[in-house]
């Protein structure tokens, strides 16, 4: 089992939420947070005065997966998450020790699948034909 | 059987410009209210909203007898204390056409805006109490013996031939310099230098903004006090010179930053319709352009000198009215002409130079009074009262400590902002003091990383 948390842009989030659950991909927990990387600096001016805004507002996604779903998680935030300029954020993973599901006391790969997954997981896809026969 | 014949169209137009000039206080509520933190927008806002109560029943009891009655060339007497006497028939000196109870309360909207003006010098820091007690005591003190100066008939600079239209003197400057003397005498706010000090709703700053310029109409227009060619013709030259206020306020921004800013264009505005007060009944909307143009220009330079002291004038009250009343008074004396206003008198453009000089009696009288007695009054009320909140209430916000409410619930703008806390005033950085991670030794790090692979 594996945490992964991906920092992205505020703006590829419907994208990136959209991509995770065509994986299959429904247990995450979104903080919105502010951080400071490689993108250049915001400058405001109010009269004389000039400021610059050095983080910048971002999402973090937390994911806890099962080893199958590692990659195609960090597949599905690489294809949805990145623009090509700097700033589209980072993915880490790390280890996971345990899992406990509060309502049954299942642990770990038990522990993580909900239960509506793959009802999610159809309607994602779904959609995503739909889009695409739109487009077409 | 009224004595003298009351103006149907001339009174319906004072009963409209006197709301005019009310709706710009609660105007300047919401322009200061946007430039401040989110902690202090109430305080702000309150200090405006509060002059035009306190104000309102001054007026009424002392004010206008002090300003308008007759007695000496220095200040009026209390014939019309409680507006005793100023009743629904014309008078003869001042509204020969219209109720003389109206021009009291025209004028009396003009009281309450100018110590509200002040406000802005002094936001974030200064006790609410000591505020009230100030506003009482500086209107009675120095805008009425001011207004007696310069309206009232008989008054000294009125009688020197001094031109002033709708209170370029009488409410720019003397507003301007006591907000510059009140901001030194308080001192700067905690916070000034130490962290990044960003107007909390530039929305509201523009709708401020939108509203004053609205309102001036009443200022300017009304100050003809008939509905006639001359209300026109100020109309006209107010809208004119903000206009070019405007356009100037935005070119120079552009050319100093390559960026054009709201809060520039919206003090702008508010720098153009200062300059053309005294002016606008006395010169064509030509002279207005020129004149509504360089008051912006010098107020534009005044805030970027400003910034470079350690003076915490925070909403730049002085650069505002103070520079853009004084540039105003003088360029009166310059661009005057009788042709526009048989009344006024011929400026410097048209061979009269006198003109110029008796205008900058008047500024420097003014800005002498004014500096000196607000001076005073903040000294004597030191004596009594602490002025400035305590350092701890303007760290917490002085909106939940001296009012016990807050603008915004859960902090500075969060909610409105719709951004979380955490990007609230701590990550704004003052570009002077950017850390090693944002200057030019990061890129290099990162070229040196590159070199490295």
């Amino acid at each position: 089992m594996k945490l992964i948390t991906a920092i992205i842009r505020p703006e590829r989030l419907p994208e990136v939420k959209a991509a995770l659950f065509r994986a299959g991909v429904t247990g995450v927990t979104l903080t919105r947070v502010s951080g400071h990387g490689g993108e250049r600096e915001i400058i405001q001016r109010y009269r004389a005065d000039t400021f610059v805004l050095e983080f910048h507002e971002k999402i973090k996604v937390e994911m806890v997966c099962s080893e199958p779903f590692v990659e195609p998680t960090v597949q599905a935030i690489l294809g949805a998450a990145r623009t090509g300029d700097v700033g589209d954020g980072k993915i880490f993973i790390q280890p996971i020790e345990t899992v406990v599901r509060i309502r049954t006391g299942e642990r770990d790969n038990a522990a993580l699948t909900p239960v509506n997954a793959d009802e999610v997981q159809r309607h994602a896809r779904q959609e995503a034909t739909a889009l695409a026969g739109g487009d077409a | 059987m009224t004595p003298a014949a009351v103006s149907a169209g001339d009174t319906a137009w004072l009963i409209v410009a006197t709301a005019l000039v009310m709706l710009m206080v609660p105007g300047l509520a919401f322009f200061y209210g946007g430039l401040v933190r989110g902690r202090a927008v109430l305080n702000t806002m309150m200090m405006s909203v509060a002059a035009l109560g306190l104000v309102g029943v001054q007026w009424v009891l002392l004010g206008y007898s002090l300003s308008f009655g007759s007695s000496s060339p220095y200040l009026g007497d209390l014939g019309w204390a409680g507006f005793g006497g100023v009743g629904g028939a014309p008078n003869a000196t001042y509204s020969a056409v219209v109720p003389h109870v109206l021009f009291a309360a025209f004028q009396g909207m003009f009281a309450a805006i100018t110590v509200a003006l002040i406000s802005g010098a002094v936001v974030e820091r200064m006790r609410f109490g000591a505020y009230l007690l100030f506003a009482v005591l500086w209107t009675t003190l120095v805008y009425d013996p001011l207004a007696h100066w310069v309206w009232a008939e008989g008054g000294w600079l009125r009688s020197l031939g001094a031109l002033d239209f709708a209170g370029g003197t009488v409410v720019h400057i003397s507003a301007g310099i006591s907000a510059l003397v009140a901001a030194i005498f308080l001192g700067k706010r905690r916070d000034v230098g130490r962290t990044a000090i960003v107007p909390h709703n530039v929305p509201f700053t523009l709708l401020g903004a939108g509203l004053l310029w609205f309102g001036w109409f009443g200022f300017n227009a009304g100050s003809a006090l008939a509905a006639d060619g001359l209300a026109a013709g100020a109309l006209v030259s107010t809208h004119s010179a903000a206009a070019a206020a405007v356009t100037a306020w935005v070119l120079l921004d552009l050319l100093r930053t390559r960026r054009s800013t709201a809060v520039g264009a919206a003090t702008g505005a508010v720098a153009g319709l200062v300059a053309i007060t005294p002016a606008a009944g006395f010169v064509t909307p030509a002279s207005a352009l020129v004149i509504g143009a360089a008051g912006a220009s010098l107020s534009y330079a005044a805030i970027q000198l400003r910034a470079r002291t350690g003076v915490d004038d925070a909403l730049d009250v002085f650069a505002c009215h103070g520079v853009a009343g004084i540039a105003g008074a003088l360029l009166t004396g310059v661009f005057a002409s009788k042709a526009v206003n048989p009344l006024g008198n011929d400026g410097l453009l048209l061979g009269n130079p006198k003109l110029l000089g008796v205008q900058a009696i008047a500024v420097a009288a003014t800005i002498l009074f004014a500096g000196v007695l607000s001076l005073a009054i903040l000294g004597g009320l030191r004596l009594v009262m602490p002025l400035r909140v305590p350092l701890s209430d303007e760290i917490a916000g002085i909106d939940v400590m001296e009012h016990g409410e807050e603008g915004y619930h859960g902090g500075d703008a969060g909610a409105l902002a719709s951004r979380p806390l955490s990007l609230g005033d701590s990550v704004l950085i003052p570009a002077g003091e950017l850390t090693g991670m944002a200057d030019g030794s990061y890129s290099n790090a990162r070229e040196r990383l590159a070199a490295d692979r």
